[in-house]
């Protein structure tokens, strides 16, 4: 499903992000990437959403070459892909309805399965109740399971969520893991970025530790502290 | 907000070009009348008939430099000058009955289409055998003509500059627009969003600004353009045989369009460039 071979970034003031990295996720597959900041984990996500090209080596998504992508078709292969950020990004301006909806529309997708489809993906993320209210009426834990519902509403085939527990408290990060969990189970691949210890611990998935731009540890059903 | 202050700027732009058309137009137009005056008289050797200047005249006539070619036979001649010079005392006039002191005084008098125009014609009038004098108002064509190339540069300085101002003025409006929107937009381009797509609201937003900018400065100048012909021709009857005014519809006929075009163009192509510029995620 994902697989790097020898992917290399270095930034243009010289700092080297990615040395080396060899790595290959399969469809369907949980994995944590955890690390310490600058170890190269944001990097990595950027690579993966095409933000940023590599300095050397190849990545394949989906059996598509990212580095041989034309500018072009870079919208079409984000849609096979579901975010979900730290900081929830969610539009300040739009309630939770709107919000989903909104990326549906930038796909081009009919009213009518508008109208259908986000009320059972809010439904599936607890906010049926709660399709009027605007982000700041939201605690930290719902805001994120709105990303989470704009993330899936357009049935993406990867699930990325960049440190999707760093603003929730235990309670709300272990729902929002419960979530991924579900997603995950109807074959969904989902890489998650993260820093937090206990909920690697608890989850025991695989995880794949960075450390200073390198792969320190690949490990299937460990925990954070496997590394150490 | 922004957009309201571009939408100004553009209008103020579009009315200040309005009024210097307009200007220019009627100068032209005043120009053009005054040129239509301005003639070359060619005159003949003594003892040529009629038969050979009007040969003569056929030659210049076929010149794309002559709008309109008028003979004055020596007869003619003659009669215009009593006209003018023995009105009063007509019987003074009676001593040459038989003998035109104006014998030699057949002549052509010929319009040049374009007042640059005229040292060329002249130039080859002179070299026609036959041809003995040429009178020619060369002060008025080389003003006129000057007074063209000036009116000329005049209107490309300033357009060009115009149009300077109001490219620069949308593409700012646009950038703020786009830096008040990165979050959507860089949400927009995460979840898939074609460049088309993030940048269509920007390039309705430019043609609309070009738009509006153009249709309230038309209206303004259309109003005060026709209530100030109707003041000056009606209460400066003395100025109507100089100042001759562009009829409203057929100066609007080509400002509505270019004014149009213009802003509009201004609007849409700002935008497009400047958000090729700013929208790659």
């Amino acid at each position: 499903m994902i697989r790097l071979e020898n992917v290399s970034k270095n930034y243009s003031n010289g700092v080297e992000a990615l040395k080396n990295i060899n790595m290959e996720i399969e469809e369907g597959e949980f994995v944590f990437i955890v690390g310490d900041s600058g170890s190269g984990k944001s990097t990595l996500i950027k690579l993966l959403l095409k933000e940023l090209e590599p300095t050397e080596g190849s990545i394949e998504v989906d059996g598509i070459e990212l580095t041989k992508m034309k500018r072009r078709h870079v919208p079409m292969y984000r849609r096979k892909i579901g975010c979900v950020f730290q900081e929830f990004r969610l539009l300040k301006d739009r309630n939770v309805y709107e919000n989903v909806a909104f990326a549906q529309r930038v796909v081009a997708t009919p009213s009518k399965k508008i109208r259908k489809d986000v009320p059972r993906i809010l439904s599936t993320v607890g906010l049926a109740e709660k399709y009027r209210s605007l982000p700041k009426q939201l605690s930290g834990g719902e805001q994120q399971r709105v990303a989470l519902a704009r993330a899936l509403v357009n049935k993406p085939s990867i699930i990325l969520a960049d440190e999707p527990t760093g603003n929730l408290d235990p309670k709300n990060s272990r729902d929002i893991m419960k979530l991924l969990t579900e997603i995950n189970e109807r074959g969904t691949t989902v890489l998650v970025v993260t820093h937090d210890r206990e909920m690697v611990n608890l989850m025991k998935k695989r995880v794949i530790a960075m450390r200073k731009g390198v792969i320190v540890s690949d490990e299937r059903n460990a925990g954070y502290d496997h590394e150490n | 907000m922004y957009s309201l202050a571009s939408m100004a700027t553009m209008a103020a732009c579009i009315f200040m070009f309005g009024i210097f058309f307009c200007l220019v137009q009627n100068v032209n137009y005043i120009v053009q009348i005054a040129e239509s005056g301005v003639a070359v008289t060619a005159f003949f050797d003594e003892g040529m008939s009629e038969a050979e200047i009007l040969e003569i005249g056929e030659k210049i006539e076929d010149r794309s430099e002559v709008s309109e070619l008028v003979y004055v036979s020596a007869e003619e001649a003659w009669e215009e000058y009593k006209e003018i010079y023995f009105s009063e005392n007509p019987q003074l006039a009676e001593g040459f009955a038989d003998d035109n002191p104006l014998a030699n005084s057949a002549h052509f008098e010929i319009y040049v289409s374009d007042v640059e125009l005229q040292d060329e014609l002249v130039t080859y009038i002179e070299s026609i055998e036959g041809v003995r004098k040429i009178n020619q108002s060369e002060d008025i064509a080389n003003i006129l003509s000057d007074f063209n190339v000036l009116i000329g540069y005049a209107s490309v300085a300033i357009i060009g500059l115009l149009l300077a101002v109001s490219i620069f003025l949308i593409s700012n409006t646009i950038t703020i627009g786009i830096n008040s929107r990165r979050e959507e937009i860089g949400i927009m381009k995460l979840i898939g969003a074609t460049n088309a797509f993030a940048r269509t609201p920007f390039l309705i937003e430019g043609i609309i600004i070009g738009f509006v900018g153009a249709v309230i400065p038309l209206i303004v100048l259309f109003f005060g353009y026709s209530k100030l012909v109707a003041y000056v021709t009606g209460e400066f009857n003395l100025l109507t045989g100089v100042l001759q005014f562009l009829p409203v519809m057929e100066l609007f006929k080509t400002l509505i369009p270019i004014a149009l075009v213009l802003s509009v163009g201004i609007g849409f192509f700002g935008s497009f460039f400047t958000t090729r510029k700013h929208l790659r995620v």
